[in-house]
């Protein structure tokens, strides 16, 4: 039987897809949007409205780059006027003298601040641009002394994974409460670039004893977050908490998905806020009611005691993998393509890129539009 | 720049918690509950939490709150003592509560 729909709990806006850095792991889609086609203020405001109707109390503000988006100050004090938690995600490279206190008056509650190495040449050749760790560094400093709290995301792979000792010294450094240490989810350009960027299995193993140590050591410093790599898992995560089931996220141009990598099914559609309402979309979306709940379910999943705990996994993950969104996560041991896996694993570490200066990243780029996926 | 030395808190009688800066004590009127708020997670304290998280101004000591909960709770100061300490420390390790 389906279950009640409960109201959300978070919302993931991605107010543009513009962004100084261009990150080969970047979970944004492939075919990125131009400014033109994002939603305007007016816009925004009323869907946070209609969010904070409907139940939502914390909403990221990402992107792409959201700090490019020069009504930010403005869209936070909408939220904060409802009462809505706000955490601003940002690669902070480019924030003009002034505008994390503007932030901070509107009401800003937390900013998380990612890095992309632990050292300069690192951060500057995964994002693919230079001086950005600097930029970074100083906007660590003026989100201090704004008096914000400060989590710092780290995203790893192949080419950083070594630095996670390093990135936790850093984060401890700049005074940060919080660490995330994020394996990079293959979805969007993240997809397209996974033979470059899958770590070899004694790492991932290797860092896993790194974090668990430090997170015990670190107790009551400062918290770190792990999540981690689904390729290497034997459980698939529940992701999003479960298709629809507490969480959406908003792209740039008003459309309303599930989860930020939904657009890969291309078998839903997808409405946009204004054409809808969020209430609407929330309980009336076919796309939205599609995996919702336990029902869609198919073997292993149908049948398994763990369905409410992991929900089938990540659909976006099926659907890249199975090539049938309903599948079971490929994650999961109890699925049939487990095995392959292991295979993309061992097939990506013995393909590693000959070329040694871009180390074969295809960077994100609008308007560029990357290949299939093999 | 220059590592601040930080450590981790051990609660004290003398200690006087107070909600970290990233966190939100908040009345959610869609659910009809009061919902602790941070950065990624959403916390929904029972009544007893809820009790203990909104003595935790700054304005008690640990050794006042547990005074003024037996009172709240017509108990023995040593009988419950025990339990908000315990409480406490470990919201303190959780990064929601500063000592």
């Amino acid at each position: 039987m389906m279950s009640p729909v409960l109201p959300p709990i978070g919302m993931l806006a991605e107010l543009t897809h513009r962004c100084p850095l261009q990150c080969a792991y970047c979970s944004n889609p492939v075919e990125l949007l131009k400014a033109n086609r994002e939603m305007d203020t007016a816009g925004w405001l009323a869907l946070f409205d209609q969010a904070a109707d409907l139940g939502v109390l914390q909403v990221h503000l990402s992107g792409g780059e959201p700090t490019l988006r020069t009504d930010l100050a403005e869209l936070v004090a909408g939220l904060a006027k409802r009462g809505v938690y706000t955490n601003l995600i940002t690669a902070g490279v480019g924030i003009a003298e002034g505008r994390i206190e503007a932030l901070a008056d509107a009401g800003l509650d937390h900013i998380q601040l990612s890095f992309q190495g632990a050292f300069a040449a690192t951060t500057e050749k995964i994002g693919n641009a230079r001086g950005a760790h600097e930029k970074k560094l100083e906007t660590a400093r003026r989100v201090r002394a704004a008096g914000l709290p400060l989590t710092i995301n780290a995203p790893i792979h192949r080419h950083n994974m070594e630095e996670v000792p390093d990135f936790i010294d850093l984060a401890l450094e700049l005074g940060a409460e919080r660490l995330e240490i994020a394996n990079v989810q293959y979805a969007g350009w993240a997809l397209v670039n996974r033979k470059v960027l899958m770590p070899e299995r004694e790492a991932v193993e290797r860092q896993v004893q790194i974090v668990e140590e430090a997170q015990e050591r670190l107790r009551g410093i400062m918290t770190i977050d792990f999540v981690t790599p689904d390729y290497f898992a034997v459980y698939p995560k529940p992701c999003m908490g479960g298709w629809a089931r507490d969480a959406f996220m908003v792209a740039p141009d008003g459309t309303v998905l599930p989860c930020h990598a939904a657009a890969s099914i291309k078998s839903l559609h997808f409405e946009r806020f204004g054409a809808w309402s969020l209430s609407r979309i929330w309980h009336e979306s076919p796309a939205f009611n599609a995996f919702r709940g336990t029902d869609w379910m198919q073997e292993p999943c149908r049948s398994c005691e763990r369905q409410e705990i992991d929900w089938g996994g990540c659909r976006c993950q099926a659907m890249a993998i199975a090539g049938d969104a309903a599948a079971t996560d490929p994650a999961c041991i109890k699925s049939p393509l487990h095995a392959r896996m292991a295979a993309l694993i061992d097939e990506a570490v013995t393909a590693k890129s000959p070329d040694a200066a871009s180390d074969g990243f295809i960077y994100r780029r609008i308007g560029k539009t990357a290949g299939p996926v093999a | 720049m220059t590592a601040t030395v930080r450590s981790r808190a051990i609660v004290s009688m003398q200690s006087r918690p107070v909600l970290q800066r990233h966190v939100r004590l908040q009345y959610d009127g869609v659910r009809e509950a009061w919902a602790l708020l941070s950065p990624e997670k959403i916390f929904w304290p029972n009544e007893v939490s809820l009790d203990i998280l909104r003595l935790c101004n700054g304005r008690h000591n640990v050794a006042q709150m547990i005074a003024l909960l037996a009172d709240q709770y017509a108990a023995e100061q040593e009988e419950i003592a025990p339990d908000i300490s315990a409480f406490l420390q470990e919201w303190s390790d959780k990064f929601l509560v500063s000592l």
